[in-house]
């Protein structure tokens, strides 16, 4: 009798560790673009907190929108970050066979560099020497920062009908 | 097909998917990742190991959706390589400069402001009337389209139009299905060093053949009329969000109907009638209200776009 009660308050208590585990697991995203920003409001003219890199994981508070915001503990900051930058994939950077001993499937898990990657790439470009990548390095230079893009709308008097988000 | 063939076509996918003479080779792919796979199955991991191999391939699910950001951004870069051997760059640092402060502010209003390696913006030297989209962001304008253009809010419509593309990943849409099959379970689990060469090969070959999909679609038949209309409807959203007019985007229309000869070449050949894309906005916008806009913003298009 007294074993069954102890087996049964094992059991509650380990589905309560389940749950959360579960719950916890569901708040942690990871950052699924090259790098990004936290900002200190939902909107890209919101002021920078600090950057975050590809596989970063951040734990999710508040949500507006598509705009989320998130906590970073290694660096200690935490700010807002537009949804199209984050999955609720695992990003494994290190290459291992975390997939294979964790047993986790794709929609849990993604491998950093895997499938079409820089190496990949360059096996292309061994194939096909007359193609120009050199202006797509160029091109991908071309950048604007949000101040740049404030001012650039400002100058051109270009703001929404019923003002700026 | 063989090594040769696939490096001819490559060499110039445009004009080789214009020709036609592109064949589907998938099939051809999945049996050789399939072999490849055995191999390394054989030389590198015991049978538990290969039975939850095995295991994961089988729930790795099998649409463009699969492809991540990372994987869609090399696409994107290969593609953008494939459009400017049809359409030389144009070195204007100044243009540039101001197309892609433009094409930035109209990305940050999308659905996806956020893609792994950013947005990025370049003219091309043609006189072609075309604007091209490479999956992840790569946006390609023609000077021959930005004549076209009378004001600002009108290149904001053809970016605005082209972001469309990106965020529905309408690009990686045209590869198809089987080769996103042999991408993903050719190396769903690691990185292509630990799979040795000749599953590189496999995989290179498999980026080629994604590659030739998207620039035959892209280049050659253009997207549906579905999708088109699904850019449109975005440009339109997005427009609106940043503070554009968006019946500019009816306007250059109009102008294009105009221009474009029926049965001609570039954009006439790839996209549905501008009077039919006017029809379908104009379902959602109501009847054409001219553009009206402000004298600095005018005065700024026209110093920024005059060498073009």
């Amino acid at each position: 009798m007294k074993r069954s009660i102890l087996k049964a308050g094992l059991a509650i208590i380990l589905l309560f560790l389940m749950v959360e585990g579960a719950v916890a697991a569901a708040s942690v995203l990871s950052v699924q673009v090259r790098e990004s920003v936290l900002r200190s409001t939902p909107s890209f003219v919101g002021s920078v907190v600090g950057k975050v890199g590809y596989g970063d994981q951040v734990i999710l508070g508040e949500e507006k929108g598509p705009w989320k915001k998130v906590s970073f503990p290694p660096k200690k900051i935490s700010g807002w970050i537009h949804e199209s930058a984050l999955t609720t994939k695992k990003i494994v950077l290190a290459a291992g066979a975390t997939a294979v001993e964790t047993g986790a499937s794709g929609d849990e898990l993604a491998i950093a560099g895997k499938g079409f990657n820089a190496e990949v790439e360059e096996e292309f470009k061994k194939k096909n020497k007359d193609m120009d990548f050199a202006w797509i390095d160029r091109m991908a230079k071309y950048s604007a920062s949000s101040q740049e893009i404030i001012k650039f709308l400002k100058d051109g008097q270009v703001a929404p009908a019923g003002g700026s988000k | 097909m063989n090594g040769a063939s696939r490096r001819e076509f490559l060499s110039a996918a445009g004009r080789l998917a214009a020709a036609g003479i592109l064949l589907p080779s998938g099939l051809a792919f999945l049996s050789g990742c399939a072999e490849s796979l055995g191999q390394v199955a054989t030389n590198l991991l015991d049978p538990t190991r290969i039975d939850s191999l095995k295991k994961t391939y089988a729930t790795v699910t099998k649409t463009f959706e699969d492809i991540t950001p990372e994987q869609e951004y090399y696409i994107g870069r290969t593609i953008g390589a494939v459009i400017l051997q049809k359409y030389k760059p144009y070195a204007n640092e100044g243009a540039n400069r101001y197309i892609n402060l433009l094409g930035q502010s109209l990305a940050q209003a999308s659905d996806l402001p956020e893609t792994y390696g950013g947005y990025h913006f370049l003219i091309q030297d043609s006189e072609e009337i075309n604007a091209l989209a490479a999956p992840g962001g790569l946006v390609f304008i023609t000077r021959g389209i930005l004549r076209c253009c009378q004001s600002e809010d009108a290149v904001a419509a053809v970016l605005a139009h082209e972001v469309g593309h990106v965020q529905s990943k309408h690009g990686l849409q045209a590869i198809q299905k089987s080769r996103i099959t042999s991408a993903i379970t050719a190396l769903g689990i690691e990185g292509a060093k630990t799979f040795g060469s000749s599953a590189l090969a496999d995989l290179t070959s498999t980026f080629e053949d994604s590659i030739s999909d998207i620039s035959k679609t892209l280049i050659n038949s253009g997207y549906s009329r579905s999708f088109e209309r699904q850019a449109d409807q975005a440009a339109v959203k997005i427009m609106k969000r940043v503070g554009y007019d968006p019946q500019a985007l009816v306007e250059m229309l109009m102008k294009m109907a105009k221009q474009l000869k029926p049965g001609g070449l570039d954009f006439a050949k790839t996209h549905p009638s501008p009077q039919s894309r006017i029809e379908d906005l104009q379902k959602e916008m109501g009847p054409y209200k001219q553009v009206s806009v402000p004298p600095v913003r005018q005065k700024r298009f026209q110093r920024q776009l005059a060498s073009v």
